[in-house]
């Protein structure tokens, strides 16, 4: 009976279903389309790296093989760079300066969002634009007049020199997001924090800080990334190869005047783009969370 | 627990909004005060005045007896309930209750015993491992309540808490804030813009309207004996009938005369108060429930009029008639059985006794 009753109702809820359903496979196969097309042109230049990072430097030079192809593989370029010190030495140095930079920033643009989040003073909204507007400022522009100033503290070619001028980088985008995450928190749960007792820093380590923890990692990652990959102010500020980071390490070690040892080079360079990929990897999720926090309302 | 008093307060927000202006109120021991009025009329100020969350622009707030106006919410020993509920998102039911006590270092063992007492008063026992995520919002309101009786400070502050709750929910939580009152016995101010609410918890009702205090009373005061005309109507529901008249003399007894005519005589219970008034353009009002028809069991005082009512509307134990009559809207409660038609004249009986009369010049009841 009711076997009956419900074939009779399907076809039209089929018809429905179906339509609905052949406008969302049409939106799926364009969005996997674009997907799959911007995955190749991101993921082809690490492949090609990741490739030569495996060949002979024979195999490297002979321009008459398919270059995607691997012949002979060899671990030669990653045993000569890891048996190497002064790669080691790269890679405490972008270590120490990546982790000075994330803990300063980190304090100076929560301290910084909270004050302009929260403590309406006079100027705090210009000041909180301000902030952001010297994030638009190139740091090929901005390297000239750092470069003075870090000569005159006597700081060039020393990593803290670089842990100086990194924040300059990451501070004004990193206050810029937690000054929007904090700008979320409902403006009562701080009077709720006020009246059951808490001052101006218990609210913020307590309340703000946990709450706005997606913001934070992203902000954290963003700061990380930056000052991991920095190349303009490290070729500017830094020749001595002992205070080198990776990333202009690599480069000046490896390329002799005209002479490139590209299987290195490319050895080195996946290398040190390991930690961040690393980092991505287990934070993803917070970060995706962090970037549309101000979409929804948590 | 202590007397709560405000004195001359103002606050005058950038821009000169005047959002109080210079109100008075003294609050008992154990007293349940409730703040009433329209959206913007300067409630959530004054509460949040009394917080601490707002400067004073001018006046003084004394709290069991000590002038607080420069003293931090923190040390004014008063907790508040937010309307969207204000819990931290972050920790558990339990630590949600406890934060305050944490930050006063209370110690572990007395933290315990009065969030499993509050709890147990408000029936969340069960939800104290959860996060506010997980909770309905009638167990969100509980929580916030909870979260002000583990502090047993000296004044509960509430800033309409039942705004973000469904009709049911708000008619249920209504009662249960009643009974923790009842309880805990912490003097409590309460905003809210229902009257229904209002009400039904104040010891005292205390109708603001535009920065300044209306009237100050016992519910039933203010929907007996309102001072004005914002009073009158503004409580009680449906809301109090105006109708333009002019107070009369004819041989001695007092009438009010309406513009159609009507004549309506006054209760001589009345007359001496009304007498100096005769011959001036006044307000007739006469609520709802006063304006009613014939098969009422009151008998004294009766005066008949005829209107003809525009719509009908039954509500199950009774009939509500709307009229238009000189410009003014009128509602009469009827008794279901009666056969009430729209377009046809209908006789109806105003109830003199209750009747209110409004000098429109300053809009106070005479
Ligand atoms: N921070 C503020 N700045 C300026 N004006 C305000 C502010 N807060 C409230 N007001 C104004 O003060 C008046 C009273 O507001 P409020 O006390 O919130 O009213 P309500 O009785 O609805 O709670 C309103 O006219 C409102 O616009
Ligand atoms: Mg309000």
């Amino acid at each position: 009976m009711s076997a009956t009753a419900a074939g009779r109702d399907i076809p039209g809820i089929y018809h429905k279903a179906g339509s609905l359903r052949s406008e969302r496979r049409w939106a799926m196969w364009t969005a996997y389309v674009s997907l799959i097309i911007a995955a190749i042109i991101f993921l082809a230049p690490p492949f090609y790296m990741l490739v030569t990072s495996f060949k002979t430097n024979a195999e490297i030079a002979d321009y008459s093989l398919n270059p995607w192809l691997i012949r002979s593989p060899t671990f030669e370029h990653y045993a000569a760079i890891l048996s190497n010190p002064i790669f080691i030495r790269f890679f405490i140095n972008s270590c120490i300066v990546t982790a000075c930079v994330v803990v300063l920033t980190m304090v100076i643009s929560v301290l910084a969002a909270f004050a302009l989040a929260r403590m309406r003073f006079w100027g705090s909204q210009v000041l909180a634009t301000g902030v952001f507007l010297t994030y638009l400022v190139p740091d090929t522009l901005l390297f000239i007049p750092l470069y003075q100033i870090v000569g005159g503290l006597g700081l060039l070619n020393s990593v803290w020199g670089l842990v100086l001028v990194y924040p300059t980088l990451t501070v004004p985008f990193c206050t810029w997001i937690m000054i929007g995450y904090f700008a979320s928190i409902p403006k009562e749960l701080d009077e709720a924090a006020l009246i059951d007792g808490a001052n101006w820093m218990q609210m913020l380590l307590k309340i703000f800080v946990p709450v706005a923890m997606p913001g934070i990692i992203a902000a954290t990652i963003f700061a990380f990334t930056v000052s991991w990959a920095a190349f303009v102010y490290p070729t500017a500020f830094v020749t001595t190869a002992e205070q080198m980071p990776l990333t202009i390490g690599v480069v000046s070690q490896l390329v002799r005047g005209d002479t490139f040892a590209w299987g290195q080079i490319m050895a080195g360079a996946l290398m040190a783009a390991l930690p961040p990929v690393i980092i991505y990897a287990f934070l993803m999720d917070y970060y995706i969370a962090g970037l549309t926090a101000g979409a929804t309302k948590g | 627990m202590a007397q709560v008093s405000l004195r001359k307060i103002v606050k005058a927000y950038e821009g000169d909004v005047q959002a109080v202006k210079g109100i008075n109120l003294e609050i008992d021991d154990h007293e349940f005060v409730v703040l009433v009025g329209p959206s913007g009329c300067g409630k959530s100020t004054t509460l949040r005045m009394i917080a601490g969350l707002e400067e004073i622009t001018d006046g003084e707030i004394a709290i069991g007896g000590a002038v607080v106006n420069d003293i931090p919410p923190r040390d004014r020993d008063i907790a508040m309930v937010f309307q969207n509920y204000a819990l931290y998102p972050h920790m558990s039911v339990y630590d949600n209750m406890a934060f305050g006590l944490t930050l006063r270092k209370f110690p572990k063992a007395e933290i315990d015993k009065r969030v499993k007492e509050a709890a147990r008063i408000l029936d969340i026992t069960p939800l104290l491992e959860r996060k506010p995520k997980a909770l309905s919002g009638g167990q969100r309101q509980r929580v916030a309540m909870g979260r002000a009786i583990v502090r047993d400070p000296k004044v509960f502050l509430f800033d309409e808490p039942l705004s973000n709750l469904d009709a049911k929910l708000r008619v249920q939580m209504r009662t249960e804030i009643k009974k923790v009152h009842q309880t805990v016995r912490t003097t409590t101010v309460y905003v809210t813009h229902d009257q229904v609410e209002a009400m039904t918890l104040a010891d005292r009702v205390v109708v603001m309207n535009q920065g300044i205090i209306e009237q100050v009373g016992p519910p039933q005061e203010l929907y007996h004996h309102p001072a004005t005309k914002f009073v009158a109507g503004f409580i009680g529901s449906p809301a109090m009938n105006f109708m333009p008249a002019r107070l009369e003399e004819a041989s001695g007894a007092l009438n009010v005369t309406l513009a159609n005519g009507t004549s309506l005589p006054v209760p001589d219970s009345r007359s001496a108060r009304y007498r100096p008034h005769v011959g001036k353009a006044l307000l007739f009002g006469i609520r709802p429930e006063h304006l009613t028809d014939e098969k009422t069991m009151d008998k004294d005082n009766l005066a008949p009029l005829s209107l003809t009512p525009e719509v009908i509307e039954p509500m199950g134990m009774e009939t509500l008639a709307h009229f238009r009559q000189d410009g003014a809207e009128i509602t009469a409660r009827l008794d279901p059985a009666t056969p009430a038609e729209v377009g046809v004249p209908l006789r109806l009986l105003a109830h003199m006794d209750q009747m209110h009369l409004i000098d429109p010049t300053n809009d106070k009841v005479l």
